[in-house]
């Protein structure tokens, strides 16, 4: 009997948390009109009005209970330290990034295990640490230096899970819907990457691995499609990130804006069934997605330390008798 | 039929194409990896893991194409 009425609780509130989302892109804009679905009249369009909501913006918008709407214009700064290109204004996205930062430090500070056996909140966090640890670092780094690279995973891990987990709330956006916010997390994965196979190999291996041990004469060729290899790999991190988030969010919106377009009210417990459904996918996806990029980033470390004790043949024995006893 | 239509037109079709691949490739994963637990049970945390992992690669892929069509559709 308590377990039904805690998934009925937990139905009611994602259906409430689909109304919010509907509330967010419905009444406040079809108000001044009903959208149309390209926007013919001149009239924000559902893509308009869906994408206006996904991408990143110069302001925060609440709903406020009193039936009006709030508006936060958050300082713009185009042109920071004199440079043309570069424009650090304060966006939405940024913003809940360092809500979601802010949040991953609390949650650590206040919830931390004040002694060799956690109690409460303590369990959760160390059993997340050890999965973290046990599943993702050591078996794709191997046991020599998993330690090493673990607290950047770990990091790496509970900054996506908080990013992801706060657009499901109504009213914030998801910052790693963001394709700059990926980039920067794939960016950092590269950097350790490629810092992991220096520490290993020395940069003299490093940049053996680029020719990828042809004959010289074939070089030329050889180096820019390696070069071309060793970004794909971040990109690739990076844009899978962003696809799956921003595509959650935009199902849903347009799950709802089904409701406007077809202008009927008949066709709103179909349209909200489902957007519960992929409501609860997009949680499943967050986590998983999280879990994705950091398994990935633990196996390219893997791979770049496995490729440096690769490279140096005659120094592997000694580093890994040396390893062993140690451990 | 002018250019504008054939653009949302191939949008539409790219989509739908993109997640035919991407059933089809998953679909054939989960049906090796279930035969892989029938066959040995306690592999079954092992298969689990490698499962999740190639099917988010597999996604991933998918996801660049609907990405593109996105952007199709929207521009």
């Amino acid at each position: 009997m308590k377990r039904l009425l805690l998934i009925g609780l937990g139905l009611s509130l994602m259906v409430g948390a689909v109304a919010a989302h509907a509330d967010e892109s419905g009444p406040s804009r079809a108000t001044a009109g009903a959208e149309n679905a390209k926007g013919e009249k001149g009239e924000p369009s559902v893509s308009d009005v869906i994408f206006g909501h996904v991408s990143d913006e110069h302001e925060m918008e609440f709903q406020s209970p009193f039936g009006g709407e709030v508006k936060i214009d958050l300082p713009r700064i185009p042109h920071a330290f004199g440079i043309e290109w570069l424009d650090l204004s304060i966006t939405k996205h940024t913003v809940w990034m360092w809500v979601a930062a802010i949040l991953v430090v609390l949650i650590f500070a206040l919830g931390r295990p004040r002694s060799i056996t956690p109690s409460g909140f303590g369990i959760v966090l160390e059993t997340l640490v050890l999965f973290v640890r046990d599943e993702i670092a050591k078996p794709t780094i191997g046991d020599t230096d998993y330690k090493r690279y673990t607290p950047y995973l770990c990091s790496a891990f509970f900054f996506i899970l908080v990013c992801n987990l706060l657009g499901v709330i109504p009213y914030t956006a998801t910052p790693t819907g963001n394709i700059s916010v990926t980039a920067g997390l794939a960016l950092f994965t590269f950097i350790v990457t490629q810092a992991a196979t220096i520490r290993v190999a020395g940069v003299g291996g490093w940049l053996a691995h680029l020719t990828g041990g042809v004959h010289w004469a074939l070089w030329p060729i050889m180096i820019p499609i390696e070069i071309m290899g060793l970004f794909a790999k971040p990109f690739a991190l990076a844009l899978r990130l962003f696809a799956n988030m921003i595509a959650g969010h935009i199902v849903i919106f347009y799950l709802l804006a089904l409701i406007f377009i077809f202008r009927s009210v008949l066709i709103a417990p179909a349209s909200v069934f489902l957007a519960v459904c992929i409501y609860m996918l997009e949680i499943f996806v967050a986590l998983l997605q999280a879990y994705v990029f950091t398994m990935l980033s633990a196996v390219f470390i893997g791979l770049g330390v496995a490729s440096g004790h690769h490279g140096h043949d005659e120094h592997s024995d000694q580093g890994e008798h040396e390893a062993k006893p140690a451990h | 039929m002018n250019n504008i239509a054939l653009g949302y037109l191939s949008a539409g079709i790219g989509a739908g194409l993109a997640v035919m691949g991407a059933g089809l490739g998953i679909g054939r994963l989960a049906g090796d990896a279930l035969s892989g637990v029938s066959r040995q049970p306690s592999a079954g945390g092992d298969i689990r893991t490698t499962m999740i992992i190639a099917a988010a690669l597999i996604e991933g892929v998918c996801l660049f194409a609907e990405v593109i069509c996105i952007i199709l559709a929207t521009k």
